[in-house]
């Protein structure tokens, strides 16, 4: 019992991680209808720059991560500037190939510049537990991730739905062309999408090194990235709350599921998180949140 | 006095395919003109063109200025609104969001006024404004896309076969609401319709395309007497 409760904790620690990186593809996706490929990569520079931050120029560790959303941000608005806004976005071979890219230009400049040896992370949120039950303990960790999605997700929401770049994002991800017909620059509200989903991936990011178990390297996030895609599209893609919801379904396959099954090798704990998500869009084609494609005329 | 809208020799179409060989009209303010056709004719092209949507060649002037090169976000802050075919409505939002987003080219404060005044006119919008509106009628749509385009409190307004898929009685109440948009307010209106009877009833007058190029123009109450329109347009 105090092991099933253990590994509860863990699912919801993990999960609440996934869910970050996912919401972050949820607004890139809520734009563009694309899965950026890239995200994890983005979000593993922003951990980087944090760490040079707080290391190097001796900024404190919230506020580090805080500049590095915004340098991350500035950072992504250019990429989609010269990267992506020349091709046709209603074309997504072409788009989705650039963050493939992306994906691997990105890692590998991060190894040169940074080396590909672990390295260690400072903490973000206390250590030690908020609770104990005989062996099963919650962490400070856990706590403290679960808060950060939780406002994440709820400040998100008030940017989308009560300001007017937040509309415009709205409109442009419902109808493209209706949007520039009422005088919304495309471009440029797709470009606030790409900066403020790596701002969200690079808190994701931080926060999932910042556990002490962890330590940062260019490859950290390709895990995670995956269990993020898993997520996001468990939670339908295009909903935030789903994206939420999606992580914390991952984080449970992965600390619940595979433990208990025994024919599940550990190994596969990745396979088994994506044949859960097959068989949840096999009955749910838009996923558990998502909007079902509407159309009546 | 130049007219609220002169296109001179107007080129283009999607990519090699070229819709529209060389068109020549124009709107006065506060006329309703239409442009007839059948389906292939190049109007929506030519709606399309106007509002910056597709590249063209050849000459849009708005009350004198050339406005061919520039971008929709900034014709629609010259005062162009546009109901594209097929409502183009934002169908994963509210009702109230679609209204709200028509206004977004403007800065004044009378927004909420503008959306209050539009409640009033369709109550069907006030009762669904929490909905979506992809969950609204044709016919709903169709008022919260024209409600959505006069939002921006456009000086010419260009509508894309408003009827297209309506129920008779809903067109006709639409098209006695465009009149009374027109008269009430001096908004320029230039529509598009295959429904040739109902669009010259409220038109000064019109224009027929045919292959990319105006074929016949004149004064609706004169076309809509003409044999041949009659005949083509009109199936009497």
């Amino acid at each position: 019992m105090q092991l099933f409760v253990q590994r509860l904790f863990d699912a919801l620690a993990n999960g609440s991680t996934y869910a970050l990186v996912a919401v972050a593809l949820v607004l890139i996706f809520k734009a563009t209808t694309l899965v950026n490929f890239a995200q994890g990569e983005l979000a593993m520079l922003g951990a980087f720059v944090t760490l040079v931050l707080a290391y190097e120029q001796g900024i404190p560790m919230w506020l580090a991560v805080f500049l590095a959303m915004i340098i991350l941000g500035v950072f992504a608005a250019g990429v989609e500037r010269v990267l992506i806004r020349p091709f046709d976005p209603a074309d997504h071979l072409p788009l989705v190939i650039i963050t493939l890219g992306l994906f691997l230009g990105i890692n590998a400049m991060a190894g040169i510049v940074w080396r590909f040896d672990p390295r260690s992370f400072p903490e973000l949120f206390p250590s030690g537990n908020a609770f104990t039950w005989g062996s099963a303990s919650l962490r400070w960790y856990t706590v403290f991730t679960v808060l950060t999605v939780l406002v994440t997700i709820g400040l998100l929401q008030l940017l989308l739905n009560k300001t007017k770049i937040g509309l415009a994002f709205r409109a442009v991800s419902s109808n493209l062309e209706s949007s520039e017909l009422v005088g919304i620059r495309v471009g440029p509200t797709l470009q606030f999408g790409w900066a403020l989903a790596a701002a969200v991936g690079t808190l994701g990011a931080a926060v999932y090194v910042a556990d002490p178990f962890r330590q940062l390297e260019p490859s950290i996030m390709l895990r995670v990235l995956i269990f993020a895609v898993s997520a996001a599209a468990l939670g339908g893609l295009d909903s935030l709350w789903g994206a939420l919801a999606g992580g914390i379904a991952i984080g449970a396959i992965q600390s619940l599921v595979v433990p208990y099954v025994p024919f599940i090798p550990n190994e596969l704990g990745l396979a088994a998180a994506v044949v859960v998500l097959m068989l949840v869009l096999l009955v749910r084609p838009a996923g558990l949140f998502g909007t079902p494609a509407v159309s009546r005329v | 006095m130049s007219p609220m809208l002169e296109v001179k020799d107007l080129r283009g179409g999607y990519g090699l395919v070229k819709v529209l060989h060389g068109l020549d009209f124009h709107v006065n303010e506060s006329e309703v003109v239409v442009i007839l056709g059948a389906n292939g004719a190049g109007k929506t092209t030519t709606l399309r063109a106007i509002s910056g949507m597709i590249q063209t060649t050849g000459s849009v002037k708005l009350a004198g200025e050339e406005i061919n090169s520039a971008k929709p976000a900034d014709i629609v802050r010259k005062g162009v609104a546009h109901v594209p075919q097929g409502r183009g409505t934002f169908p994963e939002l509210s009702v109230e969001d679609n209204l709200t987003v028509g206004a977004y080219a403007r800065k004044d404060n009378e927004v909420q006024a503008d959306m209050d005044k539009w409640y009033e006119i369709y109550p069907v919008l006030f009762e669904r404004r929490t909905q979506t509106a992809g969950s609204l009628s044709g016919g709903e749509q169709q008022m919260l896309a024209v409600a959505r385009a006069l939002m921006s409190r456009p000086e010419l307004v260009l509508l894309d076969e408003p009827s297209l898929g309506l129920a008779p009685l809903i067109v006709e109440d639409l098209f006695e609401r465009f009149a009374e948009i027109n008269k009430k307010s001096g908004t320029t209106l230039l529509v598009v319709e295959q429904n040739a009877q109902l669009a010259l009833g409220i038109a000064d007058r019109a224009y027929v395309l045919e292959a990319g190029t105006i074929a016949i123009e004149g004064d609706a109450a004169d076309l809509i007497d003409d044999d041949t329109i009659r005949k083509v347009y009109l199936g009497i």
